[in-house]
């Protein structure tokens, strides 16, 4: 196995340690917001999708003609994540401007 | 060379540690709002280093990717209503995990057309990600449209559907076997990986009932996490890998509190079928023949005011009848002649994981009223009157000592131990699980039969 894929094996798993340790300590209260922003978070897929996205000198030939499938998918994906990331944070905001202290 | 190979890559560290830093200012309502900015500031972090990569040419899709995301996005976070955010929760999840199938799916063509070998590690993670990403996709449609009532809530069973499943998921690890096996030749695989996963997530969650769904999209906010983290292993990306990470094991702790709240495991949850909303009325115990002690809103004017410490149960009934903003004004009538009033909210309350604080947050409750099951149990003892609006099983004392009953240990608010019961109900009808409450028919409690938003703002007018 190469130095550089255990490495992100070791990123994965401490990440994991990490996300337990924080996230135990957010109170059942702050749990909707929780899962929104986690949601948010998860949109991170858009660094992929921007770099798929991106190409433009990969042609498929196909039935339709010259394709670049990459960069569709890329597109499709952009939609999806920014969905994601824009929705998630902005309704996790909107949720939390809600709690109010007494 | 300085952008590609330094700048980027500490951009998306920055960007991790962001992220981490919003979680943990989530820990308190106080610095919650910071928490969601900090960690905002790092998803643009993160979209900015990487439209800095020189692979990255053209920029129409990506522009006309982000602005159709985006207003799709912002529109629905300002329109939806804070009862329907379970379900669109669970269409973000499917959009995080639709997301992570694409960008799976399109590495791997663009490894084919740039004829690279793929090796077969790459491959694995692919087709980690398609299988994950496709199951909380599908996973998540059907999770909303059962919520949304689009779908029945029932559980859809038919003969065979476990091996049907499993043969589902071993085809999809077979697909991807395969498509390491053969490397840059797997063109065939993929798209055979793609709708079989599609399929999986769809069989996948129709056998599970409304009633679960709680469970089922802490799940598949744990899969969209965890199918993230694994397109970060095909681009060899740290900023997926983490980010993914964290939101994988959010949704496992949440997944877990939800079982735990309603004494089932996840195993329970996923495979038994339970839980439909149509549920018929559990045998043994005769509905309605008991006696209750039955009150009208008026005759209860004298225990309020006589009253220390009232304790409101809300549950879903409660926002069902769209009740939150009278509670709330009771409560303050309350307060105004010095009692204390006091929220208790049981881990399944809502429809997701502190959903009712979120309803009642919405009605203007502060925070500091609302109060976890193990903050308020000890405190029955000392309260007058325990208020359960639209709350049934989860006050239910039978799970305490009926070892026959099917609530038997599930945690709940043992409203019995206060001195009045007060129970706003619609009629004597039992609750999801089907079983009747013995609550009900304890020499303290007291019936309040109706609407429960007309009761409470019956009882509001009495107390004015």
């Amino acid at each position: 196995m190469n130095a550089d894929l255990l490495i992100l094996i070791y990123v994965f798993v401490l990440a994991i340690f990490v996300g337990f340790e924080v996230i135990t300590k957010v109170p059942p209260t702050l749990h909707t917001p929780l899962m929104s922003g986690s949601n948010a978070i998860s949109g991170i897929t858009i660094v992929g999708a921007l770099l798929a996205a991106g190409f433009t000198e990969l042609h498929i030939t196909t039935l339709w003609g010259d394709l670049n499938i990459t960069a569709v998918l890329g597109f499709v994906a952009i939609i999806f994540a920014t969905i994601n990331v824009v929705g998630g944070f902005m309704v996790t905001n909107r949720m939390l401007k809600m709690f109010k202290h007494k | 060379m300085f952008i590609q190979e330094i700048l980027i890559p500490v951009a998306y560290l920055v960007s991790a540690v962001l992220f981490i830093m919003g979680l943990k200012q989530l820990s308190h309502p106080k610095t919650a709002p910071r928490g969601n900015q900090t960690a905002a500031i790092g998803m643009l972090i993160a979209i900015i280093a990487t439209l800095l990569y020189r692979d990255v040419i053209d920029y129409t899709l990506i522009i006309a990717g982000i602005i159709i995301g985006g207003a799709i996005g912002a529109y629905v976070a300002r329109t939806v209503e804070m009862t329907a955010m379970p379900q669109m929760v669970a269409i973000f999840n499917g959009f995080g995990g639709g997301a992570s199938l694409l960008v799976a799916t399109a590495e791997f063509y663009r490894l084919i057309t740039g004829m690279e070998a793929i090796a077969g590690f790459t491959m694995t993670a692919i087709g980690l990600s398609i299988i994950i990403g496709g199951i909380t996709f599908t996973g998540s449609i059907v999770a909303f449209a059962k919520l949304q009532g689009i779908m029945r809530g029932a559980p859809i069973l038919f003969k065979g559907q476990q091996i049907v499943n499993s043969i589902l998921l071993i085809g999809t690890v077979t697909l991807t076997v395969l498509a390491v096996m053969v490397g840059a030749e797997a063109g065939f695989y993929i798209p055979a990986i793609i709708v079989v996963a599609l399929i999986l997530g769809y069989m996948f969650v129709i056998p599970i009932g409304g009633a679960d769904m709680p469970v089922v999209i802490s799940l598949l906010n744990s899969f969209s996490g965890i199918a993230a983290a694994a397109t970060g292993f095909v681009l060899l990306n740290n900023a997926l890998i983490i980010s993914g990470s964290l939101v994988g094991a959010s949704g496992i702790i949440l997944t877990n509190i939800m079982c735990k709240g309603m004494n089932r495991t996840i195993w329970n949850v996923l495979f038994a079928g339970f839980g439909g909303e149509d549920y018929a009325p559990g045998e043994g115990v005769p509905v309605t023949q008991k006696p209750v002690k039955s009150y009208e809103p008026e005759d209860t004017v004298v225990i309020f005011e006589n009253a220390r410490q009232v304790v409101i149960v809300p549950g879903y009934g409660m926002a069902v009848a769209q009740a939150q903003h009278m509670v709330h004004e009771l409560e303050k009538i309350l307060e105004a002649k010095g009692v204390k009033v006091k929220y208790a909210i049981h881990p399944v309350a809502g429809r997701m994981p502190g959903h009712m604080n979120v309803l009642l947050a919405e009605a203007n409750v502060p925070y500091d009223n609302l109060f976890d099951l193990d903050q308020i149990n000890p405190e029955f003892e000392e309260t007058d009157i325990a208020l359960v609006i639209g709350a049934n099983d989860v006050v239910n004392p039978a799970a305490r000592h009926d070892t026959a009953s099917p609530i038997y240990g599930m945690p709940i608010l043992d409203v019995d131990r206060s001195r009045t019961v007060f129970v706003l109900k619609r009629s004597m009808n039992p609750g999801f699980a089907g079983i009747d409450n013995e609550l009900f028919y304890n020499d303290n409690t007291i019936m309040l039969f109706g609407d429960a938003k007309d009761t409470v703002t019956k009882l509001v007018a009495e107390l004015k």
